[in-house]
């Protein structure tokens, strides 16, 4: 999140969209409702009707995996309407830049498109440059090549009409939305969106929440108390575990990781962001700063100058090399791997694709599952289909100590890091898992130092110090991920000190400034709230700086001042030649003086309305899911995302357009259950709150199929088959798309084989291997499928039948 | 008053049945409240945050003199939650108190068809040795164009955003000391 869940109650107008606050962020409702309270505008776009509908002062339907068609309707609405805040958009965002001649778009296909490579050549979507390396800039925004003209003839094409055939949304619907949210873009307004997976879980993902920051910034929405693009996230430390780099292609605080070409830390840091504007802070200049901290936290003392701080110690990834998800899960299934951790995490029942999944850990020499309660990972080679008298696999399931058992902290979507407590002493054998890293680490070492092994010197010379009495003390982990200056031993008080010479450490910059001489930042409980807009400086700790909303700066005009004065984020004092409010974006003085421009981490400093450095494109376009339920993308020849790859053979497949999977299905939460239900299926409330599966669909589906409401079904991708009890609702209703009738169902995502023994399977058995161009994030949100009745008769009916 | 198990069962049966009395039309109310407090009265409180959504919810854990979890509950004096939890965050004394709880090491033998209860010590050392196998098997100091990679090919992580911000920092820089560039988690999902 840009904001945090307390600022939802600043907005004039609240969009969620690709979510359910409502049931999957319930408590964080009470904003939204505060925000509503002072008369505020709650919009709900969603294919079904949920009960964050049943609170919008608006809600509209659209067919799943049509969003950017929704959106781009709205930029040609608000430019066409005038309802673009003028001010924000010549001065903090790059619509006056102007791009290269060779750029163009024809027929759903950005210039520079190689069709055997399924990628593009960005080179032609360059923003230009003047002699002495500075953005051209044409502050009229009348240059036909200038990022705001660009822009309107791009969206032009989105009209109300093309729209709604393509989403399903009544044209009138789509106006009432696209009215009430531009109706923020004066500056006394605030428009906020709060997304989930409902975006991300496309072949268009990031383009989709692409589409909504352009929005933004037309708005000036971004860096203002109540607005923001404000991720839900499903996770309580999802935030944390991100910034920490659980994933393959950065290493700690969003560093790029290291990859082959890149030998030496000099070639690294040849890779670091540059800009020659003077009125650009360009913070990622800082960069090899945060890297050598970052090895220092490595290797400490055997990090050094003359070996490169380590750097050639740290795996490389080869050029292009994507490593990510299902990369990772087809490698497996291929055989590539011989050992395997699922640590905290159900992969047989939460990855798309499931059923390969579960046939990929079959091929493993072994694979170790830690959890707090068995899972269909850790159980898998007894589960459906499996003979394990077939399976080599050798597996140890560790128990580990739930979140009340253990000391540490968790970041929420608003990047507050919160400290929690030890509660309870964990059951049985079960141990942090902290504890379990720290005591296998050792347990590696131990081997390495008494045997030959493989490349042992990043092994043996990593700094795994963290006993305190003699046992594990995670408080020196929280130190060291906040970093010390090793001239002094002192803890950094924030990552400005940061240095490239190896006289700092820190795990992990962005957290730089939690845990310092003063104390435990995230444990706070102060509830001071200066502003009066919730911020709560004093309560946790939030990254960056503990700066609660990111690129502040762009809620002041030239000099300063607060463009919005009813809501006063930050503002310049010009006597005493500071800022005074929220921690500032950076601590710069104005614009209009001697400034720099708000958006700190871009390079340009302004927010991208063009963004040259995404693989499908520098304008968000509408493209079909993989599998979706009509012929023909109603906006160009280019049915779907141009450049995803296409996993083929085994068991990868997909239909489209197939009367064998005529419905289009989605995946959702309910409110009590969580994920795969891990740690909500084994609660007894929750359990009996929501039993088993099921599949919604409209009243009209139902009819068509013979359904209902109670009945089991089948639903059945071209992938996998699931059984889930008919919920026959008009909270799904058919679209009209184009004028045919489409129909959509949608189930959960929270069962599995393993318990309770008749809650039904995972979801995930029909959805396909497919991931966004970018981020590879599967499409679980919008695939196809057949819905059946199961003729079964349940054997207590027939008792009856034959007693009566 | 101290709490003890049997005490706590007492009261938990008073509640239960003021309840059912409830609907006879006696306001009964008075005496669910009184209930209520001696359940935690005497108990420790202590502070956490919620383990399920990413809002981040202030929980109160207590627990008896003995250590053991006998509730949690919103906390009040938290600034986003106020108090408040959801139908997940108010179950999660549950995940404490669970007779289904993972509480053993276990172990699984290839083609074995059951688990088999094992030491700490025995299941960290097999998996240390195991590890070693495997990068020394498939360490790759340089690839196909001669390129300096140092990198574990054969062995693959995913997790966890459900652990903390320091066991993801410990996670991170165990796995990537071992040479792993097949890590991944939640956050890709």
């Amino acid at each position: 999140m840009t904001n945090h869940y307390n600022d939802f109650k600043n907005s004039d107008v609240i969009l969620n969209m690709g979510g359910n606050v409502a049931e999957n962020h319930p408590v964080s409702f009470k904003w939204i409702q505060a925000a509503k309270d002072k008369g505020a505008t709650f919009i709900h776009v969603d294919p079904r009707f949920t009960r964050t509908s049943a609170k919008a002062d608006i809600f509209v339907r659209l067919r799943s995996g049509t969003d950017i068609a929704f959106l781009g309707g709205m930029i040609k609405y608000l430019i066409e309407n005038n309802m673009v805040d003028e001010f924000y958009v010549k001065n903090y965002t790059n619509a006056s830049f102007i791009v290269n001649p060779r750029y163009s778009f024809d027929d759903g296909l950005f210039s520079g498109y190689d069709p055997t490579k399924r990628a593009y050549d960005r080179s032609t979507w360059a923003l230009e440059k003047d002699e002495q390396g500075i953005p051209r800039r044409d502050m009229t925004l009348q240059d036909p090549r200038c990022v705001f003209q660009l822009l309107k003839k791009h969206y032009a094409r989105y009209t109300l009409q093309k729209v709604s055939e393509i989403t399903g949304t009544p044209t009138v619907d789509l106006e009432k939305v696209y009215k009430a949210y531009g109706s923020t873009y004066t500056p006394d307004k605030a428009g906020t969106v709060l997304y989930a997976m409902g975006w991300t879980q496309h072949t268009v993902g990031v383009q989709n929440i692409r589409t909504m920051a352009i929005i933004q910034d037309l708005l000036g929405n971004m860096g203002i108390a109540g607005g923001g693009v404000n991720a839900l996230r499903g996770e309580s430390n999802v935030q944390g575990s991100t910034d920490a780099a659980l994933l393959f292609h950065i290493i700690p605080g969003y560093m790029p990781t290291p990859r082959a070409p890149w030998a030496t830390l000099e070639d690294y840091n040849k890779t670091t962001p540059s800009s020659k504007d003077p009125r650009s802070i360009n913070w990622w200049k800082n960069r090899p700063k945060y890297l050598v901290s970052y090895l220092k936290a490595m290797y400490g003392g055997k990090s050094t100058k003359e070996n490169d701080f380590g750097y050639t110690w740290m795996p490389k990834l080869d050029a292009g090399q994507d490593a990510s998800w299902l990369n990772l899960f087809d490698e497996m299934f291929k055989g590539t791997f011989t050992g395997f951790f699922a640590w905290g995490m159900n992969p047989a029942c939460s990855s798309a694709h499931a059923g390969k999944v579960r046939q990929a850990l079959t091929k493993l020499d072994w694979m170790v599952n830690v959890n707090v309660f068995d899972s269909e990972t850790g159980s898998f080679w007894k589960g459906p289909g499996m003979d394990p008298k077939k399976i080599k696999t050798e597996v140890f399931q560790l128990p580990c100590a739930a979140f009340l058992e253990k000391e540490g902290s968790v970041s929420n979507s608003g990047r507050w890091m919160q400290w929690r407590y030890k509660c309870a002493n964990p059951p049985g054998a079960a141990m942090p898992d902290g504890d379990i890293m720290f005591e296998l680490f050792k347990k590696v070492r131990a081997l390495y130092e008494k045997n030959k092994g493989a490349f042992p010197e990043p092994i043996l010379s990593l700094k795994w110090d963290y006993e305190t009495s003699g046992h594990f003390d995670i408080h020196k982990v929280a130190k060291e991920i906040n970093g010390y200056d090793l001239t002094t031993g002192k803890l950094m008080v924030n990552f400005v000190g940061l240095k490239d010479d190896g006289t700092t450490s820190c795990g992990n910059w962005l957290y730089s400034g939690s845990y310092t001489e003063a104390g435990n930042m995230a444990a706070r409980r102060k509830k001071a709230d200066p502003t009066g807009l919730g911020l709560y400086p004093e309560w946790s700790w939030c990254w960056p700086l503990n700066r609660r909303i990111i690129y502040n700066r762009a809620s002041v005009d030239l000099d300063g001042n607060p463009r919005n004065p009813k809501r006063p984020l930050i503002k310049w004092d010009a006597e005493g030649k500071k800022w005074v409010g929220d921690v500032p974006d950076n601590a710069v003085p104005p614009m209009g003086t001697n400034g720099a421009y708000p958006f700190i981490m871009k390079p340009d400093g302004v927010a991208s309305l063009f963004g040259p450095g995404l693989n499908d494109g520098p304008f968000p376009e509408h493209y079909e899911p993989l599998e979706c339920p009509i012929e023909k993308n109603l906006m160009s020849n280019q049915r779907i995302n141009p450049v995803i790859k296409v996993f083929e053979g085994g068991l990868d497949t997909f239909t489209t357009c197939d009367p064998k999977y005529p419905f289009v299905c989605t995946t959702y939460r309910v409110t009590e259950h969580w994920q795969t239900g891990v740690l909500t299926r084994w609660l007894p409330w929750l359990i009996e709150a929501e039993p088993q599966m099921f599949c919604e669909m409209s009243l009209e589906l139902a009819k068509l199929r013979e359904i209902k409401n109670g009945d089991r079904v089948r639903v059945e991708s071209s992938r996998g088959k699931v059984e889930a009890v008919a919920i026959v609702t008009s909270r799904w209703k058919p679209f009209n798309i184009a004028g045919q009738t489409i129909h959509q169902v949608g189930l959960p995502w929270h069962y599995g084989w393993l318990h309770p023994k008749d809650g039904g399977e995972s979801v995930n058995l029909l959805t396909p291997t497919i991931g966004d161009p970018n981020t590879m994030i599967p499409e679980s949100k919008a695939f196809m499928v057949n819905v059946r009745k199961v003729t079964r008769q349940p054997a207590t009916t027939k008792k009856i039948e034959k007693k009566g | 008053m101290k709490i003890t198990r049997r005490s706590f069962l007492k009261i938990s049966g008073a509640t239960a049945a003021g309840t059912v009395m409830g609907g006879l039309g006696f306001d009964l109310s008075p005496v669910e409240s009184y209930a209520q407090e001696l359940r935690i009265k005497g108990a420790k409180e202590n502070l956490t945050v919620c383990c399920y959504c990413s809002v981040g919810c202030g929980i109160i854990v207590h627990t008896d003199s003995g250590g053991k979890v006998i509730n949690a509950e919103g906390d009040p004096d938290h600034p986003i939650s106020e108090g408040s939890l959801c139908a997940k965050g108010a179950s999660s004394y549950q995940i404490a108190v669970n007779s289904s709880r993972l509480q053993k090491v276990l172990y699984r033998a290839p083609y074995s068809t059951a688990w088999k209860e094992v030491k700490w010590e025995w299941a960290l050392e097999k998996i240390a040795a195991n590890i070693k196998k495997s990068r020394d098997a498939s360490f790759m100091e340089k690839n196909a164009a001669g390129q300096v990679v140092n990198r574990t090919n054969g062995i693959a992580s995913v997790g966890s955003a459900a652990l903390d911000n320091e066991e993801c920092w410990l996670y991170s820089k165990m796995l990537r000391a071992l040479g792993l560039i097949y890590i991944e988690h939640q956050a890709r999902i």
